[in-house]
């Protein structure tokens, strides 16, 4: 009998189905990367096209990894590696992430790799972000519930229906008419007792009101001047979202124009919109003007709700401020709703200059400034435009 | 090949190994061996291998990225997992074939004799292991189920005392003086030699050491200094600091003889499959599975080859038969990867290796220097620089109470390689979580001495 000794434990299926120990542990490690993706929301926001899409639409979401912090060395350390014999000094052995020398299993050991994919609904982004703008789920319900703007039309008259619509008065002519052709072919008829029949019944027919004048229409109007960094098209992408969002829970049809200007306007994808970044001045009057130019052409205000919003950091140039509060006044005039947001995320409004003021001077019960320093503004920045929005409807015809 | 085999196989070839265990004079721990399937297999090398083991997010985490790595194929699951303990305990899968099994247990008994022999497993008390891990889980617990405790507070702790817990004496051989034995040591340094001409002259001053200094001499161990010189921490914080420091302590003198101790397993599972009568068809198989095991990993180290080729090659040069039997089993007995390369990895061997040493340029890692009659003794260096703890940077703390503020004082022993910044800011932001005071950290980073801090303000860098 050799000295050690051992046993064997044979594989029991019960404990495999038992035994799935790190649920627990896998269950807390999602709900960081779920707070992962919070945390970055902004940039990935930011960065994808959400405004008019699909809610079903799936994101591919890059998020950092939760790391684990230890002190480790920096990337200029040297490592050591085996080679297949024929190493020569100078030859590229890996790359920076991917087959980076250091064994496969310990990747994540290293800084820059912890990065993980992460397929998101943008159903759920969406849910995330109004999370984040701390949106009362109250509130939220109710906007989704305001009715929409249809109304219904008679449009003739049918045999059948229910019984709230049917018409009376026609029902009892229909009778009399009946009774008097009866009467004529057959005058020894009884004349006492001559009771409805089903064909006299007649009821109104309604139909839906497609008017054209509930399709809506939201011009979204942005300086995409260089100074547009992360944080502003954040902030501006929320608010436009909202906008277009709350729109769709009130008419039919709703749809987006964007339209991107610096020192000039014209109109872009939701992607350019975003993304273009472009120096140079700034010119907020031709951004107006294109507005003014697409609503003349396509969107007549007689057939179209018109909702127009303006982010911008307010950087504009003085000479064009006359001519920016005209071309905003003429934008009231054919808009239900015209707003302008500028957008300072915290400490820029120092030292920067405004539109604020220069809009001040218009005077129009439709039009609306608001002022974003953060994220948390975006959601009261809403609501006081939309009180504004509720007083008389502006003469849009 | 054969693959179905049921537990009286695995009994018999278990008998057939362990004679020759015995022949060959390796020296185990009883030896226990579990079948399992590929989940629960994922599950053991999630935890460790304890089968027991306190719950945390980040072994989830490891869960799901060796899940993943798996599932897609990128990688196959070990042969086998074994446990410093003892009895010592290992997992068999219970889809390998009856090759790999036999292998597996040959190579098991392999790590068991070196766990049981070498000099630096000696600390890490193998009969207490399981009951030691299952007792951490067990408090680990409690305090998570204790409703003036909770989840979040108990994570938040684990979280930073993982981030410290490899910064720790890493030669535990060596006693750690008591604070008191090392004022008694200053004392003893501070008194003047005797002086054979007191009459005829002056007495010399005696300098007075700082005894007031705390730690009297730097501190390697951030968790325990922490633990007992922060006066603020509750019991169940201490608790958890002395349990995550335990079981680090446990585990380094894996990471220290990582090489050795791969090479050894396959060493031996070479020798005694060799030994054994397989049968043709078992031995075509082993040759394709111990080929797999050893084989070099371009590019980088896998530390089943190159330790078995250095101890290879130390049974050779010792003149193979008991003479290198006998070289062999000292070897492993009184090395850690250190010296085990610096004494037995020659220029010849790295050579015939093709290691090479490299350095990120840009987004490349580019070949610097290679085995050649210049480079191989650097190459050789670099090695051990980053084998076992010598990965792991060396923080000390020199003054738990730094301008009388009870600022925590950190030096980093600078040896070339400079911190990576966001992690040294990150895990300083850990240290100063558990010190609740202002901790400042002294290192260089690109040749210039630096200063980061961590206060209530946040994280400065100043120069120094």
């Amino acid at each position: 009998m050799p000295p050690v000794d051992s046993v064997f434990r044979p594989f029991r299926p019960a404990d495999a189905e038992r035994s799935d120990r790190a649920a627990g542990d896998r269950a807390r490690h999602r709900d960081k990367v779920r707070q992962a993706i919070r945390d970055n929301i902004a940039d990935i926001i930011a960065e994808e096209s959400i405004i008019g899409k699909d809610r079903d639409r799936i994101i591919k979401v890059p998020i950092r990894g939760i790391k684990e912090y230890r002190f480790i060395y920096g990337n200029s350390a040297p490592g050591a590696g085996q080679g297949n014999g024929q190493s020569q000094p100078g030859q590229v052995v890996g790359r920076q992430q991917g087959d980076a020398p250091g064994q496969p299993d310990r990747a994540g050991d290293k800084p820059g790799v912890d990065y993980y994919e992460t397929d998101v609904r943008l159903d759920e982004l969406i849910d995330l972000m109004f999370e984040d703008l701390e949106l009362p789920d109250l509130e939220r319900k109710r906007l989704r519930e305001i009715p929409s703007d249809r109304t219904a039309k008679r449009k003739g008259y049918r045999q059948v229906g229910i019984r709230q619509r049917l018409d009376k008065r026609r029902t009892v002519r229909a009778r009399v008419k009946r009774m008097m052709a009866t009467r004529e072919r057959d005058p020894a008829a009884d004349e006492r007792r001559f009771p409805f029949h089903d064909d006299d019944l007649t009821y109104k027919h309604l139909v839906t009101d497609v008017r054209e004048e509930s399709n809506a229409v939201v011009v979204c109007i942005m300086d995409t001047s260089g100074s547009m960094d992360t944080m502003k098209k954040y902030l501006a992408r929320c608010f436009f979202f909202l906008l277009y969002q709350f729109i769709r829970s009130k008419y039919r049809n709703v749809e987006i124009v964007f339209i991107a200007h610096h020192t000039e306007g014209k109109e872009v994808t939701e992607e350019e919109f975003f993304h273009k970044g472009e120096s140079g001045g700034t010119l907020i009057s031709s951004g107006y003007q294109k507005a003014l130019d697409i609503i003349a052409e396509r969107y007549h205000p007689s057939l179209w709700n018109i909702y127009a919003f303006h982010c911008s950091d307010g950087d504009n140039f003085d000479t064009d401020n006359a001519n920016a509060l005209r071309c905003a006044t003429e934008l009231a005039e054919v808009c239900n709703l015209f707003g302008y947001g500028e957008i300072k995320p915290m400490g820029a409004r120092a030292y920067e200059s405004s539109m604020l003021n220069v809009f001040r001077r218009l005077d129009a019960d439709n039009f609306q400034t608001v002022l974003i320093e953060r994220k948390e503004d975006v959601w009261p920045s809403f609501k006081a435009l939309l009180a504004k929005e509720r007083l008389p409807e502006p003469a849009t015809a | 090949m054969p693959t179905a085999w049921d537990i009286g196989d695995l009994e018999t070839w278990d008998d057939r190994v362990r004679e020759q265990v015995e022949a060959f004079g390796l020296d185990c721990y009883p030896q226990e061996f579990e079948v399992c399937d590929h989940n629960q297999m994922l599950a053991y090398m999630a935890y460790s291998g304890m089968p027991s083991h306190y719950p945390h997010w980040s072994y989830g985490k490891s869960f799901e990225k060796l899940k993943t790595l798996y599932d897609h194929g990128v990688s196959g699951l070990p042969y086998e997992m074994v446990i410093n303990s003892n009895p010592a305990l290992a997992y068999l899968m219970r889809d390998n074939s009856l090759l790999l099994q036999i292998l597996t247990i040959a190579h098991v008994y392999g790590h068991n004799d070196f766990f049981k022999n070498n000099f630096t497993f000696r600390s890490t008390r193998a009969e207490y292991t399981i009951g030691t891990f299952k007792a951490h889980a067990q408090r680990i617990r409690r305090y998570q189920e204790d409703p003036s405790i909770g989840l979040e507070r108990v994570e938040a702790i684990l979280d930073a005392a993982h981030a410290l817990s490899l910064q720790c004496r890493r030669n535990l051989a060596v006693r750690k003086l008591s604070d008191e034995d090392a004022r008694q040591a200053a004392l003893e340094a501070a008194r003047p030699p005797a002086d054979p001409f007191h009459r005829i002259h002056r007495a010399q001053d005696l300098e007075e050491p700082d005894l007031r200094r705390t730690p009297q001499v730097p501190d390697d161990d951030l968790l325990l200094f922490i633990r007992d010189h922060n006066p603020y921490l509750a019991e169940w914080e201490r608790d958890l600091l002395t349990i995550v420091h335990e079981e680090a302590q446990y585990f380094i003198p894996q990471i220290e003889t990582k090489i050795m101790n791969e090479g050894w397993a396959s060493y031996w599972h070479k020798r005694i499959l060799d030994s054994l009568e397989l049968g043709p068809d078992l031995q075509l198989e082993f040759i394709v599975r111990h080929n797999q095991v050893v084989r070099p990993h371009e590019g980088s180290i896998n530390p089943y080859h190159v330790g078995l080729r250095v101890w290879e090659h130390i049974h050779r040069s010792a003149g193979e038969g008991a003479a290198g039997d006998a070289a062999i089993f000292a070897v492993r007995e009184s090395d850690r990867d250190t010296a085990f390369l610096r004494r037995h990895l020659g220029e010849e061997l790295v050579r015939e290796l093709d290691l090479f040493e490299y350095q990120r340029k840009g987004n490349d890692y580019v070949i610097t220097q290679v085995a050649d009659a210049d480079g191989w003794r650097q190459v050789r260096d670099t090695l051990i620089a980053t084998v076992g703890m010598n990965s792991v940077p060396v923080i000390r703390v020199i003054d738990g109470d730094a301008g009388g503020k009870r600022t925590l004082a950190l030096e980093h022993l600078h040896d070339g390689r400079d911190l990576h910044p966001e992690y040294a800011e990150r895990t300083l932001s850990f240290v100063h979580q558990l010190w609740q005071r202002e901790v400042q950290l002294e290192t260089v980073i690109g040749g210039k001495p630096q200063l980061l801090v961590h206060s209530d303000r946040g994280f400065t860098v100043k120069a120094r």
